[in-house]
């Protein structure tokens, strides 16, 4: 087992990890928290992958922009506070029956149909930002500038939703 | 180098947890916090690929991914917020006016 496995199963367990007790913990600042590992070790993981851009991406954007408007939500609405009482009957056992159905198909998926080639020789530069850029501004031009549409339209309309109507006078 | 296997069970985990947060808790912004945990699971399939075919397509749609979360969380926890204001909850359960 070389250096590569053992830093993947260390950090893809700390990350599962981190899921489960956001899953489970009650208080949701906790949860953000959780969901923070979850994320920095994926960050790690996707270096491991050769993929260095994409770990400061999940860093700066999930880690560091999506969390924390997660947790000003979570402390603007004072969620931590209320209480979590689930009203599940016969929904909890139907969920976890559910859970093992997906989890075993996709497994036995994984372990029997699928094959894969050996890994590819990669350069030096994969997956930096050089590379990724002439992918990206090449190939996925027009999804790129899509993308920019997406985020103007979530933009205006985030802005639209929270925006408090003035009382006419 | 890491064997596939380990990347598809690590990602088909990942998914499995954030489908069941979503399924048992009631809570809109814990909910919304297991998408984004199912996105991560996809994203890390992505990256595994990408590496072991050597093309960097699977990394550029990791990059679209988070940007379609990004514009997901904006709008999401501005609902959220709208929701809170108007009904005093985010549980889910609590929003049953058009329930017949």
């Amino acid at each position: 087992m070389n250096l590569e496995t053992i830093l993947f199963l260390v950090l893809g367990g700390v990350a599962l990890a981190a899921a489960i007790a956001m899953v489970i913990t009650r208080n949701m600042v906790h949860s953000a928290l959780f969901m923070v590992v979850v994320f920095l070790a994926t960050a790690v993981l996707y270096l491991v992958y050769q993929a260095p851009l994409l770990a400061m991406l999940q860093i700066t954007v999930y880690a560091g922009g999506i969390m924390v408007l997660f947790l000003f939500v979570i402390m603007l609405i004072g969620a931590e506070k209320m209480s979590h009482v689930e009203n599940l009957r016969w929904q909890r056992p139907l969920a976890f029956g559910l859970m093992a159905a997906l989890l075993a198909e996709t497994v036995y998926v994984a372990a029997t149909r699928l094959q894969f080639p050996p890994p590819a020789a990669i350069g030096p530069d994969f997956g930096g930002p050089k590379a990724i850029g002439l992918v990206l501004f090449n190939q996925y031009l027009l999804p790129f500038e899509v993308t920019s549409v997406l985020l103007l339209a979530a933009m205006v309309g985030s802005i639209a939703l929270t925006v408090r109507k003035e009382k006419s006078r | 180098m890491i064997p596939l296997a380990y990347p598809i069970l690590l990602s088909a985990l990942l998914f499995t947890v954030g489908v069941v947060g979503v399924m048992l808790r009631r809570n809109a912004i814990m909910m919304f916090m297991c998408v984004e945990l199912m996105l991560n699971a996809a994203n890390i399939l992505f990256v595994a690929f990408a590496r072991n075919f050597g093309q960097l397509d699977g990394q550029v749609f990791v990059f679209f991914v988070i940007t379609v979360a990004a514009a997901e969380v904006a709008v999401g926890l501005a609902l959220i917020v709208a929701i809170f204001r108007t009904r005093g909850s985010i549980e889910v359960d609590d929003l049953r006016d058009l329930q017949g």
